[in-house]
């Protein structure tokens, strides 16, 4: 016991003196939850319009008015040809162009009729069709208010109930998207490099030689970046409870229980990683192709998995980040309890068990 | 002619002065020895000599070029070969010296005929194809040594270069350097071994920073009258 | 000139002897286009749907039906109650709960309205969003049907109305792909630029064999060159990969001159290894230099306007894109490539990102030195 102390100490003192790493380590946290908390976000705003109106009556204008006031458009030339269109798109100067007929007004009167033409920009398809689809309901909105049609249709009213996430906040999502990604980072890529560092510098061979039990060695090295990762997983958790308001419903002694599972996943990722590759470089790449991209790309935490071709669907079932996502958020936003996660914490437990005993296997091939 | 000519030389590092005022001059051709404990000043010295780290304050020229002002002149007309081993272990043996004879202008017919020459003084004529990691520490280490004397330098310095080497490869190694030092150039060694010590022309022991002793070995144990080098190291360091 | 040519050469030695480095270079493209284009597609399918139902008349049948039918939604179970609906929900066996309630079809008749209550799991909120899109756009193409039937039946006159007519440029089909293609080889070209710039220096470092170099006349322009050009040709390389797999594999446009991104892609590659090489003179460790790179990689991508849109994001927001390389090289590209966009269009992009180049390179050419202390 003393010796894996004093292991865990001078890994430690390793971290400590690194406080380039140390700063980082606090920081990224820090800094993800501001960039997804305040700075992006799914919502389309201030989309750069043109407008081409030509008519420039009452009712042209009245819905451009419309659209400047509903804060999704921000009309940034009129212009008279629809020829300027095509410059400002390629430059990027605007994404949508509104386009009014002649005589917008009093054929819309007299005919009772008259269409309004819109150029998107679609090498942005999403926005592009969201863009489309505002542009049309707010033209249907000024309709039925000026022209008061058929007021007695009938019509189906949908009342809309987000459970658990009542405002649809992304910060909910993203909190437990954030939490998962940083401990298998630091867990995973940070103990996997820690570890071959040794190797490449032959210090393994002095620690292995030495009475010590080679898993006390691993474990004494590991130990530190647990430590740290607990660090930042209550940080995360701290921010988003105070400037976000984000929930933990469920119980936090589960939620701890259960980050303690994922990392235990993770490290063991790592230590496998460091068995089979002799270099950092090498681990390095191994972690970003094998670990990194998958785990934000497939765990659900910026895409649902739902919509991913079936393949990658099956492919996300062997990433752990995978089910930690599904604990976490339920634990967090749904008060979840284990009766309901039993199936996704024993696929990590089984996940880690199979990372270990893969690790030892090699570990002794190598010693032999 | 001297070739290293030093004149109250001195490093500081904040409050800690790992060279103190040291002033030597060293002839071509001579194979000097400079002897001391871990961190008395000895590789400090040499890496301000190779332009590694700049001096405090005194002044230093290396084959004749002032250290301050021609530090790229002064690079040109040495080899230096550190404590640590460092040629590329993932660069095989003909590649290295390649590389290295490539960055000091040596032409590219020269580097062929002569790379032959060194292979075969080394016998890895059949070696020259693998990568530097997978040879033996001893080899190593005489293959670092070729290539830091490859482009036929006036002045070559060697840090420490048989620690952790088997006598017969020391052996070897030294021979290395006599034939360098026959050929005219000044050889810089450092060492913790006492009986290399005594293959030197000259030697200087160093004590935390300063130089406490200079002369032959024959005048050393003269001076303070012992049998061994051993004696006067222990003698200075106490 | 000759110095800078052998030290090209051994980088390339090195590059390739890692036997992990050739196929890293094929497959990262490969698994990256093949990963973001899908998983970023946002169209679900086989969303779960719990309905609560209490009278089987004839409207409430109707609507059902929709459901049914749309490709989007798998009815999971009809039911009666909202107790085994919320269960569903909570264990995640469905994704939404649509309850008719009771007198549904009487309002509908009586006042030609009713509602219908709509529980969707908001814990994704992405998923949610999208679940209530799909719902809402059955409903109401649902009532559309409904007010035609009733036009038919009252004959009424013509209600022509605004028409609005969307014409999609650069993209009409929509293809989601055209879109992230662009932007995902940014990602590629800036992760072996600056990771492997950046490690690659804190490697010589870290062995000694820096040491060794600092000792030969080597100009630190030299060495500096010796390092970037290799990586330079290799980001580039990367570059016609990913352009050709993009081309191959999801037929994105190329509207525009390949010469001017690849044009472009000097000047961006010049800042990128800038900063790889900055970097490298604050880190000791390698672990420390990929965990720095890795950092600032991050914040510049989502910062970029790769998945989120610039122009949405706040004010402040969108000022610290101004300095972001990352943010550039993905517009300039999906300009170039979807629109054709030439020289001119760009030219600011050409001279800012130079300019944070020659910023970037300057202090790490000041930060970075040959001797030590």
């Amino acid at each position: 016991m003393k010796k894996l102390i004093s292991i865990i100490q001078k890994e430690s003192l390793h971290i400590i003196r690194d406080w380039r790493t140390l700063m980082i380590l606090v920081m990224m946290p820090i800094a993800l939850v501001v960039i997804f908390g305040f700075a992006i976000s799914n919502e389309i705003r201030n989309i750069k319009t043109i407008v081409i109106d030509p008519s420039r009556d009452v009712h042209s204008q009245e819905l451009i008015r419309k659209m400047e006031a509903s804060n999704y458009f921000k009309i940034v030339a009129y212009e008279d040809h629809i020829e300027a269109v095509e410059g400002m798109f390629k430059r990027g100067k605007a994404h949508v162009a509104i386009v009014f007929p002649l005589n917008f007004g009093q054929d819309l009167i007299k005919n009772n009729g008259q269409s309004i033409q819109v150029i998107a920009d679609a090498s942005e398809p999403n926005n592009a069709s969201i863009i489309s689809s505002y542009i049309e309901g707010i033209v249907q909105t000024y309709q039925a208010d000026v022209l008061g049609k058929n007021p007695s249709l009938m019509s189906i009213i949908p009342e809309m109930r987000m459970l658990y996430n009542p405002g649809l906040k992304s910060v909910y999502l993203f909190v437990p998207g954030i939490i998962t990604i940083i401990l298998m980072l630091i867990c995973a890529l940070m103990t996997s490099l820690a570890l071959t560092r040794e190797k490449e510098f032959g210090n393994m061979e002095l620690l292995l030689a030495s009475p010590l039990n080679p898993a006390f060695v691993i474990l004494g090295k590991v130990i530190p970046y647990v430590a740290l990762s607990f660090i930042d997983l209550l940080l995360i958790l701290v921010l988003g409870d105070i400037v976000f308001d984000v929930p933990v419903r469920g119980s936090l002694a589960l939620l701890l229980g259960e980050s303690l599972l994922y990392i235990s996943t993770s490290l063991s990722l790592g230590i496998f990683i460091s068995t089979v590759t002799s270099t950092q470089q090498a681990a390095m790449i191994f972690s970003m192709i094998a670990l990194f991209l998958p785990t934000v790309l497939l765990s659900g935490f910026i895409f649902p998995i739902e919509s991913m071709p079936v393949i990658l669907q099956w492919v996300s079932h062997i990433i752990p980040a995978k089910w930690f996502i599904i604990i976490i958020k339920s634990v967090m936003l749904q008060g979840s309890s284990l009766d309901i996660l039993w199936k996704e914490t024993l696929i990590m437990g089984a996940m880690t068990v199979i990372f270990i005993m893969a690790s030892i296997k090699k570990f002794k091939i190598r010693l032999e | 002619m001297d070739s290293i000519i030093i004149d109250q030389l001195t490093k500081k590092f904040g409050s800690f002065t790992a060279v103190d005022k040291v002033s030597l001059r060293i002839q071509k051709g001579e194979i000097f020895g400079l002897l001391g404990a871990n961190g008395a000043g000895k590789t400090t010295l040499i890496k301000i000599l190779t332009g590694l780290s700049g001096a405090s304050s005194g002044k230093a020229t290396v084959a004749g070029f002032d250290i301050h002002r021609h530090v790229e002149k002064v690079k040109m007309n040495i080899g230096y070969m550190s404590q640590k081993f460092s040629l590329y272990e993932d660069l095989t043996v003909r590649e290295n010296i390649q590389l290295f004879g490539g960055i000091y202008g040596v032409s590219s017919d020269y580097i062929k005929t002569k790379t032959t020459l060194v292979l075969d003084q080394l016998g890895l004529q059949d070696s020259a194809k693998k990568l530097v990691k997978s040879l033996p520490l001893g080899w190593r280490q005489k293959l670092a040594f070729s290539v830091a004397i490859f482009h036929e330098p006036k002045i070559v310095f060697l840090d420490e270069p048989t620690s952790g080497v088997d006598p017969i490869t020391r052996r070897q190694f030294w021979e290395m350097i006599y034939a360098a030092a026959s050929q005219g150039i000044t050889v810089l060694v450092t060492t913790h071994y006492m009986d290399e010590a005594s293959y030197c022309d000259r030697i200087a022991i160093m004590n935390a920073g300063k130089m406490e002793a200079l002369g032959s070995p024959g005048e050393l144990k003269a001076a303070y009258q012992v049998d061994h080098i051993e004696d006067v190291f222990i003698h200075i360091v106490r | 000139m000759r110095t800078i040519l052998y030290l090209i050469r051994k980088e390339f030695l090195q590059i390739f002897r890692h036997k992990i480095m050739l196929p890293a270079l094929f497959i990262m493209p490969f698994v990256q286009l093949i990963i973001l284009v899908h998983a970023a597609d946002f169209e679900i399918k086989n969303i779960k749907i719990h309905i609560i139902n209490h009278e089987n008349q004839n409207w409430n049948v109707r609507l059902i039906s929709q459901f049914m039918a749309s490709e989007h939604f798998v009815v999971h179970q009809v039911s009666n109650s909202y107790t085994l609906a919320y269960q569903q929900l909570e264990k995640r066996e469905v994704d939404l709960i649509l309850e008719i309630p009771k007198d549904f079809e009487k309002n509908l008749l009586k006042s030609n309205k009713a509602s219908v209550f709509i529980g969707a799991n908001a814990i994704d909120g992405m998923k949610a969003g999208l679940t209530t899109f799909y719902t809402n756009s059955i409903l109401r193409s649902f009532n559309k049907n409904i007010v035609l039937e009733q036009m038919k039946i009252a004959n009424s006159r013509s209600t022509a109305g605004i028409q609005t007519k969307t014409v999609f440029w650069y993209n009409p089909e929509m293809e989601y792909a055209h879109f992230m293609v662009p932007g995902i080889l940014v990602i590629l070209v800036t992760a072996i630029g600056m990771f492997f710039t950046g490690i690659n220096i804190v490697k010589e470092k870290e062995m000694g064999t820096i040491e060794q170099i600092n000792v030969t006349p080597i100009r630190k322009y030299q060495f500096l060159i010796g390092k970037l050009a290799p990586f330079m040709l290799l980001a580039l390389m990367e570059l016609a990969i990913g352009l050709t797999l993009g081309k191959l594999m999801f037929d994105i446009p190329m509207e525009g001159s390949l010469w001017l991104i690849f044009g472009f892609s000097v000047i961006y590659l010049f800042t990128i290894l800038g900063l790889g090489l900055l970097v490298s003179t604050f880190s000791n460790t390698q672990q420390q230099a990929m965990f720095i790179s890795w950092f600032f990689l991050m914040i510049f991508v989502l910062m970029s306007g790769l998945f989120t849109s610039i122009d949405s994001m706040p004010a402040w927001a969108q000022k610290t894109t101004w300095f972001n390389p990352v943010a550039y090289f993905i517009d300039v590209n999906r300009k170039i490539l979807l629109k054709g966009s030439e020289f001119a269009d760009i030219s600011g992009h050409f001279i800012k990102v130079g300019l944070i180049g020659l910023v970037v390179n300057f202090f790490a050419v000041l930060n970075y030195r040959k001797t030590s202390a």
